[in-house]
């Protein structure tokens, strides 16, 4: 039997059920990871940080998060080469860990934003949709008030010349260095995006795109 | 002495005739806290005393309805094993004060009262009410309130699906912000009531720390406006949306695993309503240590600590013998869990 996807809880997270349900509607098997405790890095195929408030963020978003002892064990694992997801609340504590480069500040229009977005695949991902190849178009709800992503220069020039751009926005809602909706480390295991694919599973709940992300 | 008499029914905003009721009713003049009880239970907000009348016009006659009036929410049977737990509530007098907090705080209470039936909440509705744009503080009134709800909801993870904001020169003194919550029953799940019972049983609190916020919080709502809302910013409440998420898996994994025996959120008027509600619809007395209530702040009075409306508090009852599971769990969560009390045989 393969290995279980683990899918990460801290206190406040509020897109656990969402993320747990769209991996096993693809198939997988899901276990969760609880904030206070570590776990054996070698024991999970993938791990996916889902959505929400980690301690309600209310220092930095992800700040608190990044240094939980859970957050030790994925290190380990994103180390190893385990696949590693992060969405929305899960990209901001992954930037806050250092495992992504980049911050994710408040929207350029001070206010939380909810909508569905164009996005446009300018690198594909060997993990999550890894059936969609670069080019493609998808379409997926954002949801957040920190979702601007920001990377000085120099950065930025090496993640367009290393390919570790995944996603941009085909319309720019936050005010994102370079449209960014989404991004990938350089040894492409680690991978996070802003918007939502859990939210776009069924046609009922507006889209289907977001299944693909899912299928391991 | 006369104008001293007058002064207390001011600051408890009874009338004479109500204080009439009250010593009545106990055979003798209200004494310390009994003023702040009467006071707030007798508020509009807590007894609907002026809008009863036509409350009780509205239909819920129907097999179909399995919890009306008198529970922290109503619930249907949809059919095909879902039910759903609905309510909408007012939290007018709050966000006209202060707008972010008044409209995120009414959004929380009304979230609350969902899952204290033991329903997942998930879905919002607003219907806002505001008045001419040109009106005075009306654009930050707007602006406040719109941010309150979508910060609450954001952080709590429930979306607010639909609604309806109308403009009208009506509500330029008076705007209405009215918050509404569904949750979903799954099939099997029980749904739970706040109606105390079993002597011996132990009265729990859970939640956030009890603080000075919102104290005489539900006679102000009750009170007309005049020119003096900033004056009563302190009477307000403030949300703590990441605490009710914790509440809400905390709270709800609690009654799946079927440990608690009755359970009231506390909202307006805090520890008094939600005691003397769960108390009067079990026919059952409840006996309160308040010096055993958790507090921000060590130098609260017993007054304060009963007119508390710090949010993200519950009440519960239960078996003592489930108390150590129960309070295994709100631990994991980070919150407190304290036996404040316990049921006592006969009502007072």
């Amino acid at each position: 039997m393969s290995l279980p996807v683990g899918v990460l809880r801290f206190p406040g997270t509020n897109c656990d059920r969402d993320v747990f349900e769209a991996l096993a509607s693809q198939g997988a098997r899901v276990e969760w990871l609880w904030h206070a405790d570590r776990f054996d890095p070698k024991g999970y195929r993938a791990l996916v940080l889902p959505g929400g408030f980690s301690y309600g963020d209310y220092l930095r978003s992800g700040a608190l998060a990044a240094r939980s002892p859970v957050m030790e064990s994925a290190r380990e694992a994103a180390v190893r080469g385990v696949p590693v997801l992060g969405i929305c609340n899960g990209f901001q504590i992954l930037c806050e860990a250092g495992l992504l480069p980049g911050v994710l500040i408040r929207n350029q229009g001070l206010r939380f934003i909810d909508d569905w977005m164009e996005l446009n695949l300018v690198n594909s991902q060997p993990h999550f949709g890894r059936r969609m190849t670069a080019g493609i178009r998808t379409r997926l709800p954002i949801a957040h008030a920190d979702g601007r992503y920001y990377i000085e220069e120099d950065g930025l020039k090496r993640l367009q010349d290393r390919g570790q751009i995944w996603w941009t926005f085909a319309k720019n809602p936050n005010g994102a260095v370079a449209d960014i909706a989404g991004v990938m480390n350089e040894a492409r295991n680690i991978a996070a995006l802003m918007p939502h694919p859990e939210r776009a599973m069924y046609e009922w709940m507006g889209g289907t795109d977001g299944a693909a992300f899912f299928d391991l | 002495m006369k104008s001293e008499h007058a002064a207390k029914l001011k600051t408890y905003r009874l009338n004479e005739s109500e204080y009439e009721l009250i010593a009545r009713l106990l055979g003798r003049p209200p004494r310390g806290v009994e003023w702040a009880l009467f006071s707030a239970l007798w508020s509009e907000h807590c007894s609907y005393k002026s809008s009863k009348v036509h409350l009780k016009k509205l239909f819920n006659k129907s097999s179909r309805v399995l919890e009306s009036f008198g529970e922290n929410a109503g619930v249907v049977d949809l059919g095909e094993g879902e039910r759903v737990a609905f309510k909408i509530e007012s939290h007018n007098h709050p966000s006209f004060i202060e707008p972010y907090q008044g409209a995120a705080t009414g959004v929380g209470g009304i979230l609350r009262d969902i899952f204290t039936m033991g329903a997942r909440p998930i879905a919002l509705a607003d219907y806002l009410c505001f008045g001419e744009p040109s009106a005075p503080r009306m654009s930050p009134l707007v602006d406040g309130v719109v941010r309150g709800i979508g910060g609450y909801g954001n952080c709590v993870g429930v979306p607010t699906i639909t609604g309806q904001t109308e403009f009208h020169e009506s509500y330029s003194g008076n705007i209405l912000v009215n918050a509404m919550a569904v949750g979903l029953f799954r099939p099997g799940e029980k749904i739970f009531l706040s109606k105390a019972k079993g002597p011996g049983n132990w009265v729990v609190y859970v939640g956030a720390k009890t603080g000075r916020d919102g104290v005489h919080g539900a006679s102000m709502a009750s009170e007309s406006f005049e020119a003096d809302s900033a004056a009563k910013r302190p009477t307000v409440q403030i949300g703590d949306p990441f605490y009710e998420k914790l509440l809400i898996e905390s709270c709800l994994e609690v009654m799946k695993e079927d440990l608690v025996v009755a359970i009231q959120d506390m909202g307006a008027a805090g520890l008094t309503s939600s005691s003397f509600e769960m108390a009067s619809k079990g026919g059952v007395g409840l006996s309160i240590h308040l010096d055993r209530v958790p507090l921000r702040d060590a130098s609260m009075t017993p007054e304060d600590i009963l007119l508390s409306e710090s949010q993200e508090r519950m009440l519960l009852v239960c078996e003592p013998r489930k108390f150590e599971r129960i309070a295994a769990i709100f631990h994991r969560w980070g919150l407190d869990a304290v036996t404040i009390g316990e049921v006592t045989g006969k009502g007072l």
